[in-house]
């Protein structure tokens, strides 16, 4: 079953390159959805020999939170501060895809070089998930819009959890559901902080929140 | 011990009642003020006990901190310090109540109450700490508390600057502590004082140089001393009383602490005391001398008394090394006796000049004249503070300066070889600051209550309320008691000076004590009998002018009809002589703009003397420190993304690294 595992690597990771490159946050938001519903996959097709409730607990878990609730919430906000797209970004959307392309490079460098115990057939999800953590923290730099900023975070947070499901039968499932639970409640305080962002300052552009700097 | 605990928790707990109760001025100030002095005197209790029985009280606690231990220990070395903590803190609070009054309207006097209570509980744990951590701690509590304390009159933008260079003053002293304490730790394994163990460690010099700096930096040492001519002027005046009195004495108590805990000395270390003391006594005084503000004069002469104490302190040191009881009980006790008279007469000045300020509403001495007419109690307190300072007789100042001269005296003539040269420095040197002393307190005292005087508004000023002469007379009192009965103080500081020596000289430090109260007795029966020659022809002159017709004049009269009170000396031109003489160390500036013609109309002059050290040495390092950090401003840029791209490449790099 490794063929379907491997598509969902490259799923996934074509998923990033469309957030590096895209403008639109609608379609943005899209893509992170599709992201959390193969992100729930994931695990279930890993552990498909020893299927035990926790991970199927958290994989639908995750499913939902991710691939569900998160766009709801983004689009929500979305609809209620009326923008549509992120302009000019510190860096722009062609050199971003090419930093992208670099960091997956990177990314399949250390993945190579890092010992860890997985097994042979989950070994590709380790470079996924640093691009993922390396796409996302890109995209917290260099995006100006506050739910830009977010997805970002969103991002970064779901390849975190991608290189959890590689030892997910080893992570308690509190711990699992924790971490889930934490990224649900930072979405939402980031949601009514950009609302209220948007409404005093009427824009949600960061670099220009620098007025209240000492 | 459990008494001693009980009576600092009663000052930190009034301290948070002061502070809860803030709306409430009278209310939060009884709390503030009978918390410090209840606080205190069951504080006094154990330490008497120790002190008397030259016992120890500790209590070990196990504590949930890294390399921290609850330990407290209550040795003679504490007990002697603890004496000026409890004892000054009660006489400066009760004098703060009564100075406070004047600003009920317009501060919360509780918030001020609630600082005051945590420097003195500070104090008093510093005295008593027995483990690194703990000590640091208390410490950092000593030296943040002053600096909301110095900084009550906040909306004064000079004020602020004060704080400033106290607080910076103080953390920078404190890294040295820092650094010498987890030296200490890590060589011998515990942070438990009884549990340091000096004796594997090579560098013995650094430690002893890290304490210098550190605690240094707290007393007052030249060039540490910055602070003090900053910080006292500004804070009010029981609290400029209680940190120039107390708390520089516990950076005293801290390198005696730490002298203890290095063991015996090389001879280097004490000659470096010997040669801070009289650059900080020289250097002290003579900044003093240039001084036109009260309280700033009064703090430089801090500086002066913190290089009495470190040369007698140096001359202990030798005595130590070179096996020498004699030189230790001349030095240390001198130096141990001075930290006692300097509590005494330093606060009791600090509480004249705050009655005069509140009178007179300045400390510009220029603007004073004629005080001593309308506020006879603090005139003549101040007299006799101003009279100990300069070590005259029959005061205390007089006994422990007498020790130290003694010990170098000494140690010129029957020692040979290195200390031909220093003993006799450090009897010119002594004998230099005493001088210099006299003439600055002459003039200090001349200007600002002799004369008449220079003001409109000197006319009204009006004695202070009681609680404020109250503390001024005992502290008088106590200054004269303890000038008297010097040598019976001396004798209880045996234990004291056996624990600084490690009981090295067990026999022989009773011996030499006995010897030296001696000859302090032998002194004091001059001094009485001087008493009562000078009794007596107080009431011979009176008797003699009993008969006659006696008129009272204006002092400076000058033969004119119409003399005016500018005719009289000011306080640069009466030490103006002096000042020349010192022009190349002092850098005063003169602003003239002379007499022109027949007959001149305006003219006028202002000198100013900057803090050379602060001019010449920390306001370039400052600047250069300033500039270069300012180059790397850019990094600072205030938006959010680029935060988080240092962080990115930061781990990217390490990851790299990592897996490299």
């Amino acid at each position: 079953m490794n063929n379907w595992i491997d598509l969902l690597i490259i799923l996934l990771i074509l998923s990033n390159f469309v957030m590096l490159g895209s403008s639109r946050l609608a379609v943005c938001i899209r893509t992170l959805a599709i992201q959390g519903i193969l992100l729930g996959i994931l695990p279930l097709m890993i552990d498909r020999q020893d299927l035990v409730l926790h991970t199927t607990l958290v994989s639908i878990g995750a499913l939902i939170i991710k691939g569900i609730v998160f766009p709801w919430l983004l689009f929500k906000v979305l609809r209620r501060i009326g923008i549509r797209r992120e302009i000019e970004p510190f860096v722009g959307y062609v050199p971003s895809l090419f930093i992208g392309l670099a960091g997956l490079i990177v990314s399949l460098y250390i993945g190579s070089k890092l010992d860890f115990p997985a097994p042979e057939s989950v070994a590709d999800v380790i470079p996924l998930s640093l691009f993922s953590i390396l796409a996302g923290l890109f995209l917290l730099t260099t995006r100006k819009k506050a739910l830009s900023m977010v997805m970002g975070y969103l991002v970064l947070e779901n390849g975190i959890y991608a290189f959890g499901s590689v030892v997910l039968n080893k992570v308690p499932v509190i711990v699992e559901l924790g971490v889930l639970l934490d990224a649900l409640v930072a979405v939402f305080i980031m949601g009514i902080a950009t609302y209220h962002i948007n409404r005093e300052f009427d824009h949600i552009d960061v670099n220009r929140l620098d007025n209240l700097k000492g | 011990m459990i008494v001693f605990l009980l009576s600092v928790i009663i000052i930190v707990a009034s301290g948070f009642a002061a502070l809860v109760t803030r709306r409430s001025n009278s209310l939060s100030t009884f709390l503030g003020v009978g918390g410090v002095c209840a606080g205190s005197l069951i504080g006094l209790i154990p330490t008497f006990n120790v002190l008397i029985h030259g016992s120890r009280l500790s209590l070990h606690l196990p504590w949930h901190f890294a390399w921290g231990s609850f330990f407290v220990e209550i040795d003679p070395l504490s007990s002697f310090f603890l004496i000026p903590v409890f004892g000054v803190s009660i006489l400066t609070a009760v004098y703060g109540a009564g100075y406070l009054q004047h600003y009920r309207q317009t501060h919360l006097l509780g918030v001020h109450w609630f600082f005051f209570n945590l420097l003195v509980a500070g104090m008093a744990m510093v005295a008593v700490a027995g483990n690194g951590v703990l000590f640091l701690i208390s410490w950092e509590v000593m030296s943040l508390a002053p600096f909301f304390l110095v900084t009550f009159h906040s909306d004064q933008s000079k004020v602020q600057h004060a704080g400033w260079v106290y607080l910076v003053a103080t953390h920078l002293g404190a890294i040295f502590l820092l650094v010498f304490f987890l030296l200490m730790g890590v060589n011998s394994g515990s942070m438990d004082f009884d549990h340091f163990n000096p004796s594997g460690y090579h560098h013995l010099s650094l430690l002893f140089l890290l304490a210098v700096i550190g605690f240094g930096s707290k007393s007052g040492f030249i060039p540490f001393h910055v602070w003090l001519p900053e910080a006292h002027p500004a804070a009010p005046s029981h609290v400029s009383a209680l940190m120039s009195g107390v708390m520089i004495k516990m950076g005293i108590y801290g390198l005696f602490r730490s002298l203890v805990l290095l063991g015996v000395p090389s001879v280097g270390w004490g000659y470096v005391f010997i040669g801070i003391g009289l650059i900080s006594g020289i250097a002290g005084v003579t900044f003093a001398l240039a001084q036109h503000d009260l309280k700033r004069l009064l703090a430089y002469h801090s500086v002066e008394n913190i290089g009495i104490i470190s040369i007698g302190i140096g001359i202990g040191m030798l005595g130590l090394s070179w096996d020498n009881p004699v030189l230790v009980v001349m030095g240390m006790g001198g130096a141990l006796l001075h930290v006692l008279n300097h509590s005494l007469f330093k606060s009791l000045l600090f509480l004249g000049a705050g009655s005069v300020q509140h009178a007179s509403g300045t400390l510009e001495i220029e603007h004073m004249g004629g005080l001593l007419k309308r506020m006879p109690i603090t005139g003549m307190t101040f007299l006799v503070g101003a009279a100990a300072i300069c070590g005259l007789p029959p005061l205390n100042g007089f006994i422990s300066e007498f020790l130290i001269y003694q010990g170098s005296v000494y140690g010129s003539m029957f020692l040979e070889g290195a200390t031909v040269g220093a003993m006799p420095a450090v009897i010119a040197g002594l004998a230099l600051i005493g001088g210099l002393a006299a003439i600055c307190f002459t003039k200090a005292f001349g200007i600002v209550f002799l004369g008449t005087a220079r003001r409109e508004k000197g006319v009204s000023v009006r004695e202070s309320r009681l609680s404020m002469k109250i503390p001024m007379l005992i502290l008088s009192a106590l200054c004269l008691l303890c000038g008297l009965l010097g040598a019976d103080i001396l004798k209880t500081a045996a234990p004291v000076l056996n624990m600084v020596t490690m009981n090295r000289f067990l026999d022989a430090i009773p011996l030499e004590l006995i010897k030296a109260a001696n000859s302090l007795r032998s002194v004091t029966w001059v001094f009485a009998g001087l008493i009562l020659i000078l009794t007596g022809l107080i009431f011979f002159r009176k008797w003699l002018l009993s008969k006659r017709y006696v008129q009272e004049g204006v002092t400076w009269d000058c033969g004119y009809i119409r003399p005016t009170s500018r005719m009289q000396y000011t306080a640069s031109s009466f030490v103006q002589p002096v000042t020349g003489f010192f022009r190349n160390i002092l850098q005063t500036r003169n602003i003239v703009s002379p007499p022109h013609g027949l007959f001149p109309t305006k003219v006028s002059l202002t000198t100013k003397t900057p803090d050379v050290f602060e001019k010449k040495f920390y306001s370039p390092l400052f600047e250069g420190t300033k500039r270069i950090l300012f180059g790397l401003r850019w990094i600072q840029q205030g938006r959010i993304q680029l935060y988080i791209a240092y962080i990115v490449i930061t781990l990217i790099i390490l990851l790299i690294w990592k897996v490299r």
